[in-house]
């Protein structure tokens, strides 16, 4: 890893963030501030995402949570190596996601991971591409299974992806280019029958 | 309370128990992982599953489901053998078959169970998972491979011995129970997480590939590395103590050990005083007893019983001091001490010196004020007894001295004796905590008695007791947590000196001329002018014997059939694991014997004629242990301290604080690993 994702000692919540760390310690009662563990660790990790342009938790950024807390570090080690959506190694500016598991794989997921690795140079899951753009990523049940397969761009889901519409979007993504609107790029709305409409055809009341 | 019927057993519980519970109550045994009494229940090993009727038809997890009127439940039902051999097999999926290597071989809960609900093959063709193996430190090995993930260690560690340094890390199949940053447990009871452990994951480092359970010999005694008098088992095999577990006795330890009174069973091989030794033209010989005792005896001889002592030191048994103090009354001599700390204050009532609430007493109180101790060092068990009071809730703590993390949240008054001042005058506000207590304690540390104005403090502390409430015919909230296990046992023996007659600090200053030292091996003695003649009568080669003109070897406490009184002044016996080394005897047959030789005979020729003889005197030692009332208000003698002398911490370190522990590599270990700057000073 380069060295801007170096592990940092020390860390600290900017003013801005300190912010909604109160507001989120607040939604729970006295006593139960543990509670607010994982909206704290998201604002770390968006807060050194920002700061360093990587989307990550240094143990820092943990012992700080733990800190504000008043919990033992050890507590908040425990959920942030539970969830995926904590990166605790430093990720490449965009974070592919690629869910594989069955109706996704059903509908293609090899051929999107394949299509990730071709585009992105990353070779396997886990790893960050020598650019430092891409980190690609296996994740089970992104729960948009309707629109499979799913692409999880940081924190956008890129639905009815081909190996095709992979490769665009990444070869984008490296000219420099900004994350295009979230959802299908399959052109259907929202989660609506990829073969047109096939219900509700008629005006109401219309006999069918 | 709530009726059950167990295969046909009826019982009846109290609600809110658990169905695993009322099984228990029942008497029949239910497989369990994860499940310990003494511990939050986890529920996740899925071991304990049984059947209950009219409830949805699949097993249950007995040690979750809370108890209703009129359950019928069976253990052994086909559905309840089906549901654990899956579980059984699903363990096993990832357990490695290397139970030949495994230091948990024959005493592992995983074994046993599988014999009773293992198959007698596997049905699993994957690659097993399989873990690195952490460093946590000098006395817990991991081999986290075996672990089945029950968390009873994180859940000891969190609760029991409030450090919240374990935990389980990752998810799913990459689940992994460790300290994610790599260090050293730091409690003083992390040995039990050995015991804990079901399976072969955390063994003791110290003891591995030592020996098979079934090879040992098991001796029930008293453990003497603190005052708390825990309840052990010692395990020996031929000449040897391999190693020592705690038993469980709810009044005193429940099923804890401290590291050091479980670890320090190393120290009892090294360092030994094997032989007697004579001192001649400053060198030390090996020497026969015959030789040892016309040593003596040509001194002792020459001097007058004015001018001889005895001292006994921290790890001393009741019946060689009452053999000692015996032996010198003999000799006309009233010189005997056994606060060689030098520690002087009142102990004219019994409940001057005890922890009167007693450690199971500590569950009812409800405010505590420490003054002048680390129990956390002093005690560790018992300061998981304050801990377990304190998780309740409605437990306010005050302590006045040295601020350490004692695993509880106190508020801090003060450094010295005029904080209780500010407390009797009510200028503190904690006062009023007291105050509105109903059964509040106060627990005086053996380290603010030590300094000179020990006798003022102990005077202040009563009086504080009697003031707030703590000394009531149902409630006795004074308490003296001692450090020395031989103490409490020294003070019902009156081993101390009359008025007139010298004190320890007199003795080991040169107003003796000779000085019999039945291990006492305190800094102090290595001051002892040259011109006092000193006997050491002990085990561990230490301060003591290098500065004797003769040395008497002793027994150590695993050695010889004792009786100890712990802080509480509970009264308890230890049997003899093993034999003294080489030329080593029980210390009160040496006092026997010496005393023979000298023409003043001690009226006993057996421990049972000593026994009868020391109940015969002293009244306490055939009596049931009970709880004082406080209704004796009458305070010590003496004026309170009000001074600001800083009360100082009794120990430097937890880990090395007596011969047989400063004699132990495992302890050495633990001080290089959690005290480096101490271990560095010493090299």
């Amino acid at each position: 890893m380069s060295s801007t994702h170096a592990n940092p000692t020390s860390f600290a919540f900017t003013e801005a963030n300190m912010k909604l760390v109160e507001k989120a310690i607040k939604k729970y009662p006295e006593g139960r501030q543990m509670s607010a563990v994982k909206s704290l660790l998201d604002l770390a990790q968006r807060q050194m995402g920002a700061q360093t342009g990587s989307i990550w938790l240094p143990r820092a950024a943990m012992d700080k949570v733990a800190e504000i807390l008043g919990v033992a570090p050890m507590r908040v080690y425990e959920v942030a190596t539970f969830y995926t959506m904590f990166n605790l190694q430093p990720v490449g500016k965009y974070h592919l996601q690629v869910c594989t598991t069955t109706p996704c794989w059903l509908r293609g997921s090899d051929d999107i991971v394949r299509a990730c690795k071709a585009a992105s140079g990353v070779k396997n899951f886990g790893e960050t591409s020598e650019d430092g753009v891409f980190t690609l990523k296996e994740v089970e049940c992104l729960g948009a299974c309707v629109n499979a397969p799913i692409l999880q761009v940081n924190d956008d889901y890129y639905e009815d992806m081909d190996a095709a519409r992979v490769e665009a979007l990444l070869n984008d993504l490296r000219a420099g280019k900004p994350l295009p609107p979230a959802g299908s790029l399959g052109g259907r709305q929202s989660s609506a029958p990829a073969s047109g409409q096939t219900s509700l055809v008629s005006a109401p009341g219309s006999a069918e | 309370m709530a009726k059950l019927t167990i295969d046909g057993i009826e019982v009846e519980v109290p609600n809110g128990s658990t169905v695993i519970q009322a099984c228990e109550a029942a008497g029949v045994e239910i497989p369990r992982f994860c499940y310990h009494e003494r511990l939050s229940i986890a529920g996740n090993c899925r071991m304990c599953l049984v059947e209950i009727e009219k409830m949805p038809p699949k097993p249950v997890a007995s040690c979750g489901q809370p108890v209703a009127d009129g359950m019928v439940v069976h253990t052994d039902s086909e559905m309840v053998r089906k549901g654990r051999r899956g579980v059984m097999e699903f363990l096993l999926i990832n357990h490695p078959l290397d139970c030949p290597i495994c230091d948990q071989g024959g005493e592992c809960d995983l074994q046993d169970e599988a014999v009773a609900y293992g198959r007698d093959h596997s049905r699993y063709e994957d690659g097993k998972r399989s873990v690195a193996q952490p460093d946590w430190g000098p006395l817990v090995k991991t081999t986290m491979t075996r672990c089945i993930h029950c968390t009873r260690c994180i859940r000891f560690t969190t609760e029991v011995a409030g450090v919240a340094e374990l935990g389980a890390t990752q998810r799913g199949e990459e689940t992994k129970v460790g300290t994610y940053v790599q260090k050293a447990l730091t409690s003083e009871l992390s040995g039990n997480i050995i015991d804990l452990c079901p399976v072969g994951a955390l063994t003791s480092k110290p003891y591995a590939f030592t020996a098979r359970p079934w090879e040992l010999r098991k001796t029930d005694s008293i453990d003497v590395l603190d005052a708390l008098g825990s309840n052990i088992r010692i395990d020996a095999r031929g000449a040897e103590v391999l190693r020592i577990l705690p038993r469980i006795n709810d009044d005193v330890n429940e099923e804890w050990l401290g590291d050091k009174s479980r670890f320090s069973v190393d120290g009892l091989k090294r360092r030994r005083l094997d032989r007697p030794w004579i001192r001649e033209n400053g060198k030390l010989r090996p020497a026969s007893w015959e030789e040892a005792f016309a040593a003596i005896a040509a001194k002792v001889k020459a001097t007058s019983p004015a001018k001889m002592g005895a001292l006994a030191g921290d790890l001393a048994d009741v019946e060689s001091m009452l053999a000692l103090k015996g032996f010198f009354a003999g000799l006309g001599s009233k010189n005997i001490d056994c606060r060689i700390d030098g520690s002087n204050f009142d102990t004219s009532k019994r409940a001057f010196y005890l922890f009167n609430t007693t450690v199971a007493g500590i569950e009812d109180a409800d405010a505590l004020l420490i003054i002048g101790s680390n129990p956390r060092h002093e005690a560790p068990v018992l300061n998981a007894r304050i801990r377990k009071r304190w998780l309740a809730g409605g437990f306010k703590i005050g302590m006045i001295g040295n601020v350490a993390d004692l695993t509880y949240k106190f508020d801090h008054l003060g450094e010295g004796p005029e904080a209780i001042q500010a407390l009797l005058n009510g200028s503190h506000a904690f006062a009023d905590v007291l105050k509105n207590a109903a059964r509040p304690m106060v627990i005086l540390g053996a380290g603010a008695l030590a300094g000179p104005e020990g006798g003022g403090v102990h005077a202040a502390a009563w009086k504080l007791a009697a003031q707030f409430n703590m000394l009531t015919p149902e409630w006795h909230g004074f308490n003296l947590l001692h450090h020395a296990a031989s103490r409490v046992g020294a003070l019902d023996l009156g081993f101390l000196p009359v008025e007139g007659a010298l004190d320890a600090k007199a003795m080991l200053s040169g107003a003796a001329d000779v000085l019999w030292l039945l291990g006492a091996d305190a800094e102090a003695v290595r001051g002892i002018p040259a011109n006092t003649f000193v006997i050491y009568q002990g085990h561990h080669g230490d301060a003591g014997a290098a500065r004797a003109d003769v040395i008497l070897p002793g027994a150590a406490y695993t050695e010889k059939d004792g009786t100890y009184v712990n802080t509480e002044g509970r009264v308890q016996q230890g049997y003899a694991a093993v034999k003294p080394p080489g030329d080593a005897r029980e210390d009160w047959r040496i006092l026997r014997a010496i005393s023979a030789y000298l023409g003043h005979a001690l009226p006993y020729d057996n421990l049972e004629q000593l026994r009868d003889y020391l109940k015969a005197e002293y009244s306490v030692f055939g009596e049931e242990f009970r709880r004082f009332a406080g209704t004796d208000a009458a305070g010590p003698a003496g004026a309170s301290a009000t001074g600001s002398t800083i009360f100082r911490p009794l120990l430097p370190n937890y880990y090395q604080t007596d011969v047989i522990s400063r004699s132990s590599p495992t302890m050495a270990a633990c001080v290089a690993a959690h005290y480096p700057a101490l271990a560095e000073a010493a090299e």
